[in-house]
């Protein structure tokens, strides 16, 4: 490479073994990320596959999935009461976290004084969010099923599920509030309005975008979680909840439930209630970045 | 306002205009401050600052970076009580009441003082409702015609024009100084007496500067303004009144426009005006 004899400015320095360096590391950091990409793609591969067989194979309808609760008969089963269960779920999780979570946040962010307790109360929050799900699912088991004596009905998963989430959509409300730049609070302040008019009217308004991709994020979350429903015994796989006073199994539930049958048949039908869920999960990923994209440019 | 019967009187020297009769009826004091200190924890930021602000003239703080001049606008309507290590000792007056009084409610007083801040801060709603605001969190959106109100504000804060035919449009969809148009039409919408204007020029292009300014000129037929600047030919051009302060929050001179840049009574005013200091 250098065995012109005419000398350069930059003769001597020699560069190769540090350039083949920056080639290395980098194709080391590639590789790092493309594992996650090739995982998934695997593991999606995968769940086609089993969902293309249970299709073929074993002639799982589309329209019987969507329209036949679970049953014993693995020629009966289908997937509707857990999707009804599942979408109740969410909504009632949603409506037990939103206004706790939401609120908290704003108390945290908006009018809590920097001292040991609000550090505290932070730091616990930071730690709730990483408690297994299941520790959710025995409390409300403990606190609900048998403590209250709900039994094992759908208000008490919602109550699982919304303890388990709050954490995650208090932290994201709290970042979104963060982002409202003071400015707009000052100019709010300054134009004779109270605290609470100032956070009703400008800063919610403004933080509630990133509150809402926050909140569906954190649903996207609840939906597909199965180990507190299991503790608070959502295995009532063969029926349809009609409210949330009944007893139900949901989309995960019902899953595990199946993939736990010998059945080549059920295990199919797993297959094909994992696609179902995977899509619900993907549709609400997919509201929650749309929302971030439209309102981002705003603030 | 709406009809511009001011042609021929619009001030766009301040200087001139101060001997005509109009400037020379005795000035009636709005705001005043008495031996005003202001402390970020230990730190003074203000020292000892007597001043008297008089009623519907432009009056102009100027002063180098870091000198307290906007600590000083922020103490007059009370929002240093949002950064909690401020502390204000001595006295603060609006119309004889001392603003700092147990029974005072600074949300009151910021209905009485608007403001006008460097960046402007429209509100992520519409230009109407920007607007609005003001007289809607007041409550005197029952009283008022409020289309009516924001056509007014619009029009004294020269905007209405460029919008009128928008105004649902997002207010943050506007050019910056447009933006710093519709922050001042929020200001006087709810009719305040005072408007203090924290270097409102600042972050703008020349051509929106000079809208401003005009606009500030007209604005003194009702308001009291009172502007910090560190731009001193705007201070020449716009105010009635000068106040310089030094660095270490202390007032080092106030008096006409006129005197203060032309014959100042303080050296160090002197130095900081011809850019010997600052």
């Amino acid at each position: 490479m250098s065995t012109q004899t005419d000398d350069t400015p930059f003769t001597g320095i020699d560069l190769d073994w540090e350039h083949r360096k920056n080639r290395i590391f980098l194709g080391i950091i590639v590789a790092a990320s493309m594992f996650g990409v090739v995982m998934l793609a695997l593991l999606l591969l995968d769940v086609a596959t089993d969902f293309y067989r249970g299709q073929t194979e074993f002639g799982i309808s589309l329209v019987d999935f969507f329209t036949r609760d679970g049953s014993r008969r693995e020629e009966l089963a289908g997937f509707r009461g857990a999707i009804v269960a599942s979408i109740m779920l969410m909504l009632f999780t949603a409506i037990l976290a939103f206004f706790v979570g939401v609120g908290s946040a704003i108390y945290l962010e908006e009018y809590a004084p920097d001292n040991r307790i609000t550090r505290l109360i932070e730091a616990n929050l930071a730690n709730l969010a990483g408690v297994p799900s299941i520790v959710y699912g025995l409390l409300a088991l403990a606190a609900f099923v048998n403590g209250v004596g709900m039994g094992p009905i759908l208000l008490a998963g919602a109550i699982a599920l919304a303890l388990l989430v709050m954490p995650i959509i208090i932290v994201s409300t709290q970042e979104a509030l963060r982002a409202v730049p003071d400015g707009m609070r000052n100019g709010s302040y300054a134009t004779g309005a109270t605290k609470w008019q100032t956070i009703r009217q400008v800063v919610l308004p403004a933080a509630m975008p990133g509150i809402m991709t926050g909140t569906i994020l954190a649903l996207a979350r609840a939906i597909g979680e199965t180990a507190p429903l299991i503790m608070v015994g959502a295995l009532f796989t063969n029926r349809i909840a009609l409210g949330p006073f009944d007893r139900f199994s949901a989309m995960p539930t019902q899953i595990y439930n199946w993939a736990a049958e010998p059945s080549q048949h059920f295990i199919h039908l797993a297959a094909t209630g994992i696609v179902v869920l995977l899509t619900f999960m993907f549709v609400m990923n997919g509201i929650a970045i749309y929302l971030r994209n439209k309102y981002e440019r705003d603030l | 306002m709406a009809t511009n019967t001011n042609d021929d009187t619009i001030i766009t020297t301040g200087v001139q205009q101060i001997n005509t009769n109009e400037r020379n009826r005795p000035d009636e004091t709005v705001v005043e401050a008495s031996d005003l200190d202001v402390y970020y924890g230990h730190d003074r930021a203000i020292d000892d600052v007597s001043i008297e602000i008089p009623e519907k003239k432009v009056t102009a703080i100027i002063g180098p970076s870091g000198c307290g001049k906007s600590t000083f606008l922020r103490c007059i309507n009370r929002m240093n009580d949002q950064i909690d290590v401020a502390r204000v000792e001595g006295d603060l007056y609006f119309h004889g009441k001392n603003v700092y009084d147990d029974d005072v409610d600074p949300v009151a007083l910021r209905r009485k003082i608007g403001m006008v801040f460097q960046k402007p801060n429209p509100f992520p709603k519409s230009i109407y409702d920007n607007v609005a605001y003001g007289l809607r969190v007041q409550g005197k959106d029952d009283e008022v015609d409020l289309d009516e109100a924001v056509e007014r504000a619009l029009r004294g804060a020269a905007l209405w024009d460029e919008v009128n035919a928008k105004l649902d449009a997002s207010g943050l969809d506007l050019s910056g100084g447009q933006q710093q148009r519709l922050c001042i039409a929020r200001a006087i919408a709810p009719d305040p007496e005072v408007i203090l204007m924290d270097e409102p020029a600042s972050a703008l292009d020349p051509i929106a500067t000079s809208k401003i300014e005009d606009l500030i000129a007209d604005l003194t037929q009702d308001y009291t303004v009172v502007i910090v600047t560190h731009n001193m030919q705007q201070a020449a051009r716009l105010s009635d009144k000068t106040a310089v302060f030094l660095t270490g929050g202390e007032l080092v001179e106030f008096d006409d426009t006129t005197k203060i840049f032309e014959n100042p009574n303080d050296q160090r005013v002197e130095d900081y005006i011809t850019g010997k200091f600052g």
